[in-house]
């Protein structure tokens, strides 16, 4: 990916070279005609087109505010109802995420969610502890949150 | 000049609610009945507030005085990343120093693994 873009910036400061006018505009032109010459020659070059990873990542930012502000809700609503009859509860998620980057992802994403809480890893790296507001209505819910989560996560990493 | 006025409404509407978030999240903090699920109102909400409160600044004064504040872009990123983690570490420490829990129901899942596992070189 990183040897993408280098390639790109590469086409782009040649643009500019080749047109001899060093603004900004030139530069933007450069650029998106190195992105052209790149799907061009996509079969040359290893791994995916990274325009591809970069969606994704905007997708995941996206997913994360959406989340904050549906958890946000959720926490208005049990503020202001009058009786507290929530059941919290600590309960476990497999993951199949293997490096630290992905894991940290992940449980920060978790922590932002509606009614969870990460509490600890794994020493293997395999398993979250999550603490959920309330665990029966939430449970199966939340494992297709993590579901989109951990896909979303995969699509930006590999 | 009436631009300007929807403008600057924009942005004071995002700071009220961001300051009226906050005090939910306050409310909720008062009103919870153990740490970890006060740790929930505290990270989420207080999350959102800061979020909201500090991009409405940065729109305020984007529109009305065509300034763009890179300061507060990067304290909205930095916000966005550290709180979770602050939130996690406080309600991992928590747990860890055994604190009690409301009335729980699925416990018990981590205090097994706990047990098993020595305390002190756990990651």
């Amino acid at each position: 990916m990183a040897f993408q873009i280098v390639i790109n910036l590469i086409i782009a400061f040649m643009w500019m070279f080749l047109s001899e006018t060093y603004t900004a505009p030139s530069f933007i032109g450069g650029y998106i005609l190195g992105m052209l010459l790149l799907l061009l020659l996509k079969r040359f070059i290893p791994g995916d087109f990274y325009i591809k990873r970069v969606i994704s990542i905007l997708k995941l930012i996206l997913l994360f505010i959406k989340e904050l502000i549906s958890s946000n809700i959720d926490i208005v609503k049990l503020v202001y109802t009058p009786k507290l009859e929530f059941e919290p509860g600590i309960f476990v998620m497999p993951t199949d995420l293997k490096s630290d980057w992905e894991i940290t992802l992940l449980a920060n994403l978790i922590s932002l969610t509606p009614g969870t809480l990460t509490i600890a890893v794994s020493n293997d790296q395999t398993e979250l502890y999550i603490h959920a507001m309330d665990i029966d209505t939430v449970d199966e819910s939340i494992h297709d949150i993590k579901n989109t989560f951990e896909k979303a996560i995969m699509e930006v990493t590999r | 000049m009436s631009e300007n006025v929807s403008d600057e409404f924009i942005g004071a509407l995002l700071i009220l609610i961001g300051s009226i978030i906050s005090v939910i999240s306050a409310i909720g903090i008062i009103r919870f009945p153990d740490v970890y699920s006060r740790s929930h109102a505290g990270t989420k909400s207080a999350t959102l507030a800061v979020l909201l409160t500090l991009t409405g600044c940065f729109l305020y004064f984007w529109f009305t005085e065509s300034f763009i504040s890179v300061r507060l872009l990067l304290g909205i990123v930095f916000v966005f990343l550290t709180a979770p983690v602050s939130g996690h570490l406080i309600i991992r420490a928590a747990y860890r120093a055994k604190v009690k829990m409301a009335e729980v129901t699925v416990e018990d899942e981590l205090k097994e693994v706990l047990h098993e596992e020595d305390y002190t070189n756990s990651p």
